[in-house]
């Protein structure tokens, strides 16, 4: 079960399904990695608002897609962590420090909206 | 109480899925609501990745407890691996050989109210691990 991977402008937004395997998790990272490439995309918003568990193999990968995409030039939110989710998390010892996230697609893609801009006055 | 548990192979990634799905059904037939759903998933996820990481292939066995009008969930994992030869150093958080975030055992100790473990190097690990309703 592939994650889909949708174009929104230059924005990238991954919805993961429920109950995602390793190898879709791992095939969701490789794939994005490539498609920033391509598609010259300046953000990638993954939105896990489906997921009923994150747990550290989960945390590690969304981890490690982040600074994936941060090392090709683009900048990872992730949304949509379900309140049951991050209260669990907290106990396994879990978190996404360094890492944006936002409460949901929304909310994310303005956060990546906000970031760009910021840089854009930054470097004018 | 053995006679109506339930088994889960684990051998790939797939069955820690199907695992954690089976865990959270039994626990939902138990009577636990909310985040103790998550949390217990979550534990059996994180035991069951350590079969497929470190053991290659073992089971799940997923039984409802009764300790005495308190009702509960006890989950079983076992393999036939190579063992843990130092169990109190893979009980410590951030302590791995499998390359991940040494958070399985010790992570799925603090989720659950019990947690036992037996192992016997060349011979395999046994799990234990159980969950009481408030």
């Amino acid at each position: 079960m592939a994650i889909p991977i949708l174009k929104q402008g230059d924005v990238l937004i991954a919805s993961l399904q429920a109950d995602p395997t390793d190898n879709d998790l791992i095939q969701l990272r490789d794939e994005l990695a490539e498609r920033i490439g391509r598609l010259r995309s300046i953000g990638v918003v993954i939105d896990v608002s489906a997921l009923d568990v994150m747990d550290s193999f989960a945390t590690r990968t969304l981890r490690g897609i982040a600074q994936t995409t941060r090392l090709r030039g683009a900048d990872t939110v992730i949304v949509g962590v379900q309140p049951e989710v991050a209260f669990s998390m907290v106990q396994l010892g879990l978190t996404l420090d360094g890492i944006a996230t936002a409460l949901d697609l929304e909310e994310g893609c303005a956060r990546l909206r906000q970031r760009v801009d910021d840089e854009a006055s930054r470097g004018s | 109480m053995a006679a109506d548990a339930t088994h889960v192979a684990i051998a790939h990634d797939s069955d820690i899925v199907e695992a954690r799905r089976k865990g959270r059904e039994l626990a939902q037939r138990i009577g636990f609501a909310g985040s103790e759903l998550t949390i217990i998933a979550t534990a059996i996820s994180e035991i069951a990745r350590n079969i497929v990481v470190y053991a290659d292939r073992g089971e799940i066995s997923l039984s409802e407890a009764d300790n005495g009008g308190r009702r509960g969930i006890v989950v079983v994992a076992r393999d036939e691996g190579p063992g843990i030869p130092d169990i109190e150093r893979a009980m410590r958080d951030g302590y791995s050989t499998g390359n991940s975030l040494g958070l399985g055992l010790p992570g799925a100790r603090r989720l659950m109210d019990d947690f036992e473990i037996m192992s016997t190097v060349g011979q395999g690990t046994i799990v234990t691990m159980r969950k009481w309703k408030r």
